[in-house]
């Protein structure tokens, strides 16, 4: 039976060696065809003793099976190696640059009032807004500004030939509030204000951001509570606030406020970032509150302000130049360059 | 207010560094601007005096000095003009260094030797401008350090006062504060009381008593004005910002910078009669002391004699009846004037003065005499002279009254929100000089005559807690409620359509509210604008009626800078004004340049009106509402591409070209479309409502059509639908893929080829009943607007 082994080892040897499909077809062809040896020894079986028949057929049997499964993982191994081959011719240079439209953004002065908005409105303040061509009234004289009061003279106001004026601060929007809700009340109020000075250091339209709390535990303690709170948030950094007597018209007592800040020679000094106090209990009536019952704390930052602190831009009259230079950097998803 | 720390610690013995009382004062609400050393670094310059000085023998403008410096005699070459036998001047001495660290060695000039320098006042860092060495007092000891003589170690502090307190203008009030704070004792200057020698007394009429209710004022006759200014007021006053002009005009300014009244002085002579305090006439002129010439009207006070106007009441005096030095008796006046007659008086004569600026927000009501009396004291000690008693006119009804105000504990500790002890707070009251009673948990003050801002119960807790401290205040956390607030669904928050538009590649831009009047006339934009009063220039005059010119100049200055695509958006107000003043939310879209960025892989495309369109209707798609799109006729957009959006029938906006004129006008060399959409449109969402999805397949059959060129899409789209009549229902979508002109296509007539998407939700659609309801339409199609059917 020296022929079987013979036919096994050439069968299988020959498998290896096919490298196409069709070889491998007429590799099958050759042992396991028709008038392959395999078969042929099948066929010739009916030669032999009776008895030897059994085992000679199971051997033949086994050789064939032998033969077929190999066969078969072959084809599977060309088949997969075909498939790499004629995916391979599909490469692509996966350095090319992506296809893609371009990304706008959000001016970082609406980015900035963004996030105070996000920030205060998580402890619940309501966003409100107001009018910015307003009267006389809800600008100066509900906010306990009479008339020839020199603070007056502080904000240098832009006037219609009506009386009307540019909201000098988004403060009237407290009047309007008051008028509007019942206490507790706790708003922010972003919006444009204008004054008219025009240099270095102002332009004149910038951004604020009021904020008004009236109920009946509202304490300067909790002012003072509430700001440090937020500088924090807004930095996201544990800066030091200052607070420091100083005098609006519309609250009493006043305070200014300075954020700790340390300069780039590693020297610490204080920059003033908001005014804020107690609401005055004149602007309380204004409002149609009772300052027997309520009081009230407000405070009034400037967008700009923050937004310069925060991201380092060196000159505020940059923000409203809208360059695309300047703008693109705070786009929400930069563009590589 | 400027002033010299030595001064402060005459009236107040604190033991603190300079930084700490700057500290001090900005953290009382007296906010410090700025410090800066009364002189300059400077070490080995003495007080000498020259004995001899000749002119150089080689150069015309030199002198050659002997100068005694106390020790030793010394010759110094000098090229000041007032380089004078007996001059008591500063001498650096060889080995001496002057501020820059410049130091004094031994020269030659003009082949002289010179063994130091004479010193100017700018030389030592003493001031800004001088026109010659310094000249010291003759008493002035020779051989001195003359930083030991002149006191220059000192600091000059800059204080930025609020318009509540005035009462810090003068050493006096900011004493009181640092006194107040340091629980220290005030070492006021003793004010005596001259008995008169002579009895002259000048007639004052206060005819404008409201705004003038206290005029005080008392004669010194037989003064002597070639005395001079002693050094160490004349120094105070230097450090203070004021210069020394005349002694009697010094000790005015002094005592205005000590007790904080500011006084005035005129020449006796010049006074015609008497003193009438009245209102300016119409067009009455003065010549005013900084010689300038000043025509007032009937909202100013004046100081008149019997025939003319002699000062602007409170705020500078005239030039003619100053004192001078030829002066020898004069009318010395204290007076109190109402603060709203002196508020903006300054600004209207183009003077600033520091009278001004001390009466505008009030001065002391009850000061006048005292400082009549401490000026005499002085300008007799320096000028001699017979004094003559005070004479004071009074109109009491006018006076400002003192506030009685009351101020409980509970209060306190209610808006601060924090315990002060009340001996604390009596403490503070009675520092500030508060007449006070404390019964029953109850403060009743009386408010000084110096303070204006005390008059309810809060000006009383401001005063406590900036003397407590403002840092030494808790930080308490805010009790809030736990009211979970709405979020209405149907409304896009702005920043989510900002974020929505920056994703579609849109840049936000913010510009000034207000534009050149010039720039909404050339866009035709000009309808009912409304004009600023006091504009700060000609090109933001007008408040904006449009979004337009604003993000077109964006347009153009970033097209400059070598951008060429561009995609920018605004959100703002627009205003205009014909019954009411109208302010309205709008957003403006803007694009020019290709479509995409520059890339290999984008076969791209310039922007045009439908790039626009679509940026529209996807904005809008949220709303769940019909958009509509009609021509329009807006004069600022090309008259061909340009459409009305309606949403719901209801009219939010427009989207166009920018009329090629206008991008003329500005040199804008490329096509620019915009879209301008309501705010409040555009924020609209619908609140998804959920309906059955068909299992049913969708039958899609393709349908190309040739009509005429001025037949538009829209009714195309309508007379597919009409033309289905009730089964427009099964019509789930109708998808234009293809606009075509050109070969193949008679010239005037175009091309459309259409997808008619059908489904039914509750069975699967036939092909035969398909067939019929896409050859409805054909034979539709056909009659009524004419269309050939290609396929």
């Amino acid at each position: 039976m020296s022929d079987l082994q013979q036919i096994l080892a050439d069968g299988l040897n020959q498998i290896e060696q096919a490298e196409t499909a069709q070889a491998l077809d007429d590799v099958r062809v050759q042992f396991l065809g028709q008038k392959g040896s395999v078969t042929i020894q099948l066929k010739q079986l009916g030669q032999l003793a009776p008895e030897d028949r059994k085992s000679a057929g199971a051997q033949i049997n086994q050789i064939k099976q032998q033969l077929f499964t190999a066969i078969q993982s072959k084809k599977t191994t060309l088949m997969a190696a075909e498939l790499n081959q004629k995916l391979m011719a599909e490469a692509v240079d996966v350095t090319l640059p992506g296809r893609k439209q371009t990304q706008g953004g959000v001016h970082p002065v609406s980015r900035t009032m963004q996030r105070i908005i996000d920030l205060f409105s998580q402890v619940g303040f309501d966003v409100v807004t107001g009018p910015e061509i307003e009267d006389d009234f809800h600008n100066f004289e509900a906010l306990n500004f009479p008339a020839h009061h020199p603070a007056r003279a502080m904000h240098d106001t832009f006037y219609f030939p009506d009386g009307h004026l540019l909201r000098t601060h988004t403060s009237p929007v407290q009047i309007r509030a008051m008028k509007n809700m019942k206490p507790p009340i706790k708003i922010i109020a972003p919006g444009k204000v204008y004054r008219s000075d025009s240099d270095q250091t102002h332009t004149p339209m910038f951004h604020q951001v009021e904020g008004l709390v009236i109920g009946e535990n509202v304490t300067f303690a909790s002012l003072k509570g509430v700001l440090n709170q937020f500088v924090n948030a807004f930095f996201e950094d544990d800066l030091q606030i200052r607070l420091r007597p100083s005098y609006f018209p519309f609250t009493e007592p006043s305070a200014e406020v300075d954020v700790e800040w340390k300069k780039d020679d590693g020297s610490i000094n204080w920059l003033e970032v908001l005014g804020c106090g107690m609401v005055h209990p004149n602007v309380l009536r204004s409002g149609g509150i009772d300052p027997e019952k309520y009081t009230g704390f407000a405070f009034g930052l400037g967008v700009e302000r923050f937004a310069m602190l925060r991201y380092g831009v060196q000159d505020l009259r940059n923000f409203f130049e809208n360059d695309m230079a300047f703008l693109s950097q705070f786009q929400a998803a930069g563009e590589s360059k | 207010m400027k002033f010299s720390e030595n001064w402060l610690k005459e009236w107040v013995k604190y033991d603190l560094t300079t930084d700490e009382v700057m500290e001090q004062l900005t953290m009382l609400g007296l906010e410090v601007d700025g410090v800066e050393s009364a002189a300059g670094v400077f070490s080995g310059v003495v007080v000498a005096e020259i004995v001899a000085c000749e002119k150089h023998p080689d150069a015309d403008k030199l002198k050659v000095c002997e100068v005694n410096a106390g020790d030793e005699t010394l010759q110094i070459v000098c090229g000041a003009p007032n380089a004078r036998v007996g001059l008591k001047t500063a001498l650096s001495k060889i080995g001496a260094v002057l501020p820059g660290d410049f130091k004094i060695k031994k020269s030659k000039l003009r082949g002289v030797d010179s063994q130091g320098m004479l010193c100017s006042e700018v030389e030592l860092g003493i001031s800004q401008e001088s026109d010659g060495i310094i000249e010291l007092e003759a008493s002035a000891p020779v051989g001195v350090d003359v930083r030991e003589y002149l006191q220059v170690d000192d600091q000059i502090i800059d204080i930025d006062l609020t318009p509540n307190r005035a009462d810090c203008f003068c050493m006096r009030g900011i004493a009181r504060e640092m006194a107040t704070l340091n629980h220290l004792s005030i070492n006021a200057p003793i004010v005596t009381t001259t008995e008169p020698s002579i009895d002259d007394t000048i007639e004052i009429k206060l005819n404008a008593p409201e705004q003038c209710p206290i005029y005080g004022s008392r004669i010194i006759k037989g003064i002597d004005s070639s005395k001079t200014t002693p050094l160490w007021m004349k120094e105070k006053l230097r450090r203070c910002g004021i210069k020394s002009i005349h002694p009697v005009v010094d000790v005015t300014n002094y005592v205005m910078l000590e007790l904080g009244q500011p006084m005035h002085a005129f020449d006796a002579d010049k006074v015609d009669g008497g003193i009438v305090v009245r209102m300016a006439n119409d067009g009455e002129e003065i010549t005013l002391l900084d010689q300038s010439m000043a025509k007032l009207t009937p909202e100013f006070l004046v100081i008149a004699d019997h025939s003319k106007a002699l000062a602007v009441a409170g705020v500078i005096g005239g030039l003619d009846s100053g004192v001078n030095d030829q002066t020898q008796d004069i009318v010395l006046e204290s007076a109190y004037f109402d603060p709203a007659t002196i508020m903006g008086k300054s600004r209207k004569l183009g003077v600033h003065t520091e009278s001004g600026l001390r009466f505008e927000r009030g001065v002391d009501w009850d000061l006048q005499i005292t400082a009549l009396e401490r000026a005499t004291d002085l300008i007799t000690e320096i000028c001699g002279g017979k004094v003559a008693p005070i004479h004071i006119e009074q109109a009491k009804q006018h006076i400002p009254k003192q506030q009685d105000v009351q101020l409980s504990v509970t209060h306190l500790n209610k808006v601060l929100g924090f315990e002060v002890a009340p001996e604390q707070v009596s403490q503070i009251f009675e520092g500030l000089g508060f007449v006070t009673g404390f019964a029953d948990d109850v403060w009743s003050v009386s408010s000084p005559s110096w303070r204006f801002d005390l008059a309810i119960a809060e000006d009383l807790i401001e005063e406590v807690v900036r003397v407590v401290g403002y840092d030494q205040m808790p930080s308490h956390r805010l009790h809030s409620s736990d009211a979970i607030g709405v979020i209405p669904e149907e409304v896009k928050q702005l920043r989510f359509l900002k974020q929505q538009l920056a994703d579609m590649s849109y840049q936000e831009v913010i510009n000034y509210s207000f534009v050149g009047e010039r720039q909404l006339v050339d866009l035709g934009l000009d309808t009912g604008r409304f004009d600023l009063a006091n504009p700060l220039n000609k090109d933001m005059a007008v408040m904006r009626t449009h979004l337009l010119p604003g993000v077109l100049a964006n347009i153009k200055s970033n097209l400059a800078r070598q951008a060429q695509d561009l995609a920018l958006f605004e959100v703002g107000k627009v205003f205009s004004k014909s019954a009411a003043i109208i302010q309205q939310d709008v957003l403006l879209l803007a694009k020019t340049g290709q479509q995409a960025p520059e890339q290999w892989s984008v076969n791209n495309q310039k922007v045009d009106f439908f790039t626009l369109k679509g940026d529209v209707e996807t904005i809008l798609s949220g709303t769940g509402l019909r958009i509509e799109f009609s021509v329009s006729s807006q004069a600022y957009l090309h008259p061909g591409r340009q459409a009305e959006v309606k949403l719901d029938n209801q009219t939010i906006g427009y989207v166009g070209q920018v009329h090629p004129s206008i991008c003329q006008k500005m040199k804008i060399k490329q096509e620019v479309y915009v879209a301008e959409i309501m705010v409040d449109a555009s924020q609209r969402l619908q609140l998804p409502v959920w309906q059955s999805v068909s299992k049913y397949p969708q039958v899609r059959r393709d349908l190309s059509i040739i009509i005429d060129d001025s037949v538009t899409w829209s009714e195309v789209e309508t007379a597919v639908q009409n033309s289905l009549g009730d089964e427009r229902v099964l019509l789930d979508k109708l998808c234009l893929f293809d606009v075509y002109k050109g070969d193949n296509i008679e010239k005037g007539s175009k091309s459309l080829a259409m997808a008619m998407i059908f489904q039914e939700k509750n069975r699967t659609l036939e092909d035969k009943e398909v067939d019929k309801l896409v050859s409805k339409a054909v034979s539709f199609l056909s009659e009524q607007i004419n269309a050939e059917i290609r396929s």
